[in-house]
């Protein structure tokens, strides 16, 4: 299991660097970089002033190992507009995006692994009927699309929720629900998938014959196994959700990462762009290796090789 | 092959979304013969947000069916060309997408070993980084046009492709004709054209349908966010977003190209879920 | 407490399927006592293990099961509900299967296996439960046992499975027993101890047994009491020694031929076939269902329907129209 874990540590480490140096390179996208952070009407002088201001006058290898040691520091540098940190402006906004990005994934699992089971209990019954309805009507809908349509029905027509910011646990409400629900069909056919063929297995059979009650057998013994599966899944789901945050934070007028990374494209601050993507990507890595480790750990057949 | 056929139609899945997208598609080719006003130049102010027929109102004007929008411009005009946007994009995008993650999911699953090793790396790579911000950021920099949306899509949202086309190249490459034509000296480009390709081709239509449906989501939300096609051009994600700010008052602005949208990329969903279960019956109970 | 522990009379099991109603099993009836062994025998396909799975209540959603009695210890399996047959399995009566590599839950240990199938049925605290289980291990021929029951499925080979299976069936000291096949997915070697094993257990707990199988030398070795299945009913029924010694029905005398016995059979000679198929068991048959393959089937087998009839001795019976005195002169022609 070390050895696994190690492997899948290595990789993903290998993975953060390439990552940091895509990110970093993003910014000579637009050719100059000072250039675009001067602005449209800068003069040649002031854009040799931000020029050196922000180093782009060293060669690129010296920027980007500049670069990159000060961000494993914790330095990432300063915004141009804000004028502070950019650390303190990402760290501060980042507790709102995890918070709706969690509340989103659990309400994206709690409809849809329910729904999976009573689905694969009963195939083509009604309730397997609406889960497929419910999956295929989800993965059609524009999120952004639905999260205005929310809004109209239970915050304006209907008075029910509030819309914007994040005065109470009640502004989290719509937010989630527009951001979860396009996870929700992958998460539930996967739970049906598994949890249909788990069912027609030997080990379920015994458990059965053991005399062991319904509950038991497809909690216990069933969805055990059939869950491993949509750990990943939902690992990575979790990552979609940090970029999908950017258009529902940006509907919802939550201060969080998503909607700060919309200002700070409006604005083509390029140093907080850079900085927002790599904490968006190490953030995903992170997650997808902690969903290895709690892969490994459910399956014991990795885990006591 | 005519019990495929069988299956094909007897699919509901196929017959709907089939019929639904090509519907679409019809009515974005002949766009400009379907209504009289050009979706971008027609525009009167005089004439602005008109409501539509189910609205029952005394603005209703028979002229503009489906009503008018902030600028007076005839709103189911915008919403057939804005097919068209929605379909080229989607095409284009999955088109190129597609060539990408094949490629890359075939030599994978054929040559296996080092060369499966980078292209997982690649895969790993590419999945860690968000789709939405990245194509922001792009588009930040570089500005926004039609081309330039579709090739930042067609180069972000191959993964699927190649880890689908990995696969099954795997399952496919250790079956006996392989060996087969392995064993006769065949080239290697003969036997990934000939051999692989065929068995797995029914993976890649399901995988590309989904693909091009992603991609059409992706424009559009890219759209709503000002960074996709560009005003005066009717995207229906352009749509949704400039009729935003009228939600309170006149919510079919909203609904309409939403709607149209949800009844574009339903339609190719269940059609490419009809063809995954019309070519692998064993799949499904 | 009476000595039969199960008892049944005309099963029936039917399923509906797309080309009509198959029916897997007709009309079977046997008995077993407790401290005996039956051996259901047949070839795949027959109904043995449709009807194993029929006694416990673990067919098929769509099987339709029938029996006018099904009682186990008296108690009729018919009637009781679902609720009440879950306390029964595992518990008064339980089930061995024929794939041990597949039978245990991957995702848990040995001993979280045993012990819950100990603690659904009896209130006893965890420490009993293991110990138990380490007793039932031991029993079962497992070395090392406590270590065993950190261990996960993965970890063990087949044999030492289908032995943890065993145990696992008798955690709560169950009355009557079935095993379908338990040896059938096993080395030949291994085989013979696990079925020393089962008859050992059975002994020692003075448990009724049914011993599933498709082996003749299986049965030779364990049976009491053998019922003899053709598809999907009994064709014939006796002690190991009656049927052995005095195969009275047709398919019996076939398969007994099939089998080289060392010192018996002739070298060079023939070894004995039965040539032809299974019939299909969907819709009716009329008549014998062994009359196609039968060498000495006559018109009257492939339209009456044949019952039960019995043989020398008493308690065997057979199903054919076939007098005794008929197949015994058969078998003497036959083995010459």
């Amino acid at each position: 299991m070390l050895k696994f874990l190690l492997k899948r540590l290595g990789i993903a480490l290998l993975v953060a660097i390439t990552v940091s140096t895509i990110t970093f390179s993003l910014i000579y996208l637009s050719g100059d970089p000072a250039v675009a952070l001067a602005g449209e009407a800068a003069t040649t002088e002031e854009i040799e002033v931000v020029r050196t201001a922000y180093g782009y006058d060293r060669p690129i290898i010296v920027q980007y190992f500049d670069w990159l040691g000060r961000a494993l520091t914790g330095d990432l540098g300063r915004s141009h507009y804000l004028k502070s940190d950019i650390s303190e402006v990402i760290f501060s906004r980042l507790p709102n995006t995890l918070i709706l990005a969690g509340c989103a994934i659990v309400f994206a699992l709690s409809l849809a692994i329910p729904l999976g089971v009573a689905a694969a209990v009963r195939p083509n019954s009604l309730i397997d009927r609406i889960a497929l309805t419910v999956a295929v009507i989800g993965q059609a809908l524009p999120s952004f699309w639905f999260a205005l349509i929310l809004v109209f029905v239970l915050g304006i027509q209907y008075r029910l929720l509030p819309i914007t910011g994040t005065a109470s646990w009640m502004n989290f409400i719509m937010p989630s629900v527009a951001l979860g629900y396009y996870v929700t069909p992958g998460v539930m056919r996967l739970t049906r998938a598994g949890m249909l063929e788990v069912l027609s297995s030997d080990y379920i059979r015994t458990a059965k014959a053991k005399g062991m009650r319904p509950m038991a057998v497809l909690f216990k013994h069933a969805l055990r196994n059939a869950i491993i599966p949509v750990v990943s899944l939902a690992a990575v789901q979790f990552g979609f959700m940090l970029g999908g945050s950017i258009v529902i934070e940006t509907i919802f007028a939550i201060n969080g990462l998503g909607f700060l990374a919309w200002e700070t494209i409006q604005r083509a601050d390029l140093p907080m762009m850079q900085a927002i993507v790599l904490v968006f990507s190490i953030f995903y890595i992170i997650i997808t290796f902690l969903a290895d480790l709690l892969n490994a750990f459910l399956d014991p057949r990795i885990r006591v090789a | 092959m005519a019990q495929l056929r069988r299956r094909v139609l007897g699919h509901y899945g196929i017959l709907i979304g089939g019929s639904v997208l090509l519907a679409i598609i019809l009515m974005a080719i002949f766009a400009p013969l379907l209504t009289p006003y050009d979706p971008i130049m027609d525009q009167n102010l005089a004439d602005k947000l008109k409501p539509p027929f189910w609205h029952d109102s005394p603005k209703y004007d028979p002229d503009h069916v489906l009503g008018t929008d902030m600028q007076g411009r005839d709103y189911l005009t915008r919403l057939l060309w804005g097919a068209r946007i929605s379909l080229l994009i989607g095409f284009s995008a999955m088109l190129i997408s597609g060539v990408i993650g094949t490629a890359l999911g075939v030599a994978a699953g054929y040559f296996g070993g080092k060369v499966d090793m980078v292209v997982t790396f690649i895969v790993t790579t590419r999945l860690s980084m968000p789709v939405v911000l990245v194509a922001l950021a792009v588009v930040s920099l570089i500005g926004s046009s039609l081309w330039i949306v579709i090739w930042v899509l067609g180069l972000l949202i191959w993964d699927r492709f190649a880890v689908v086309m990995r696969s099954t190249t795997l399952q496919v490459r250790n079956l006996d004709y392989v060996a087969a034509a392995q064993a006769c000296g065949c080239s290697t480009f003969h036997i990934i054209l000939k051999e692989i390709m065929p068995n797995v081709v029914n993976h890649l239509i399901v995988v590309a349908t989904l693909e091009m449906a992603h991609a059409i989501l992706l424009e559009a939300a890219l759209s709503f966010l000002g960074l996709g096609v560009q005003p005066p051009t009717p995207s229906w994600g352009l749509m949704i977003s400039e009729a935003k700010g009228m939600m309170f008052f006149d919510a079919w602005l909203i609904g309409i190209p939403g709607a149209a949208l949800f009844a574009l990329i339903l339609s190719i969903n269940l059609l490419g879920d009809g063809v995954r279960d019309v070519t692998a019956p064993e799949g499904r109970n | 407490m009476s000595d039969t522990i199960l008892e049944v009379r005309d099963l029936v099991i039917d399923i509906p399927v797309a080309a009509g109603m198959l029916h897997p099993v007709q009309s079977i009836s046997f008995e077993v006592k407790r401290g005996e062994t039956l051996c259901i025998v047949g070839e795949s396909g027959c109904g043995k293990s449709l009807t194993s799975l029929a006694i416990m209540d673990l067919l098929p959603k769509a099987a339709i099961r029938t029996a006018s009695a099904l009682k186990l210890d008296g108690e009729d399996l018919q009637t009781i509900g679902e609720r009440r047959m879950s306390d029964i399995r595992g518990n008064k009566m339980s089930m061995i299967f024929q794939e041990p590599m597949t039978s245990l839950n991957p995702a848990y240990t040995i001993g979280n296996q045993l012990t819950e199938a100990l603690r659904r049925h009896k209130k006893v605290s965890a420490a009993e439960a293991r110990d138990r289980a380490i007793y039932l291990l031991e029993k079962v021929g497992i070395t090392a046992a406590a270590s065993r029951l950190t261990q996960y499925p993965h970890q063990l080979s087949g044999g030492l499975r289908q032995r943890v299976m065993i145990a696992m069936a008798l955690m709560c000291g169950p009355e009557m027993i079935i095993a379908d096949e338990p040896t059938t997915a096993l080395d030949v070697t291994i085989q013979a101890q696990i079925l020393h094993l089962l008859a050992d257990l059975q002994d020692e707990f003075n448990m009724g047994m049914i011993l599933i199988t498709h082996d003749l030398g299986v049965v030779s070795r364990v049976a009491n009491r053998v019922a003899v299945m053709y598809a999907g009913q009994v064709v014939e029924t006796g002690t190991a020694k009656q049927v052995f010694e005095n195969p009275t029905h047709p398919y019996t005398q076939g398969l007994l031929e099939c089998i080289p016995i060392p010192g018996k059979t002739k070298r060079g000679s023939h070894l004995g076939s039965i040539p032809g198929i299974v019939p299909s068991l969907v819709g009716e048959i009329p008549g014998c269902h062994f009359a196609d393959r039968c060498v000495h089937a006559f018109d009257a087998c492939r339209s009456d329907r044949v019952e039960l009839r019995d043989g020398f001795e008493p308690g065997h019976v057979y199903r054919c129209l076939q007098t005794p005195d008929q197949s015994a002169a058969n078998l003497k022609k036959g083995a010459a």
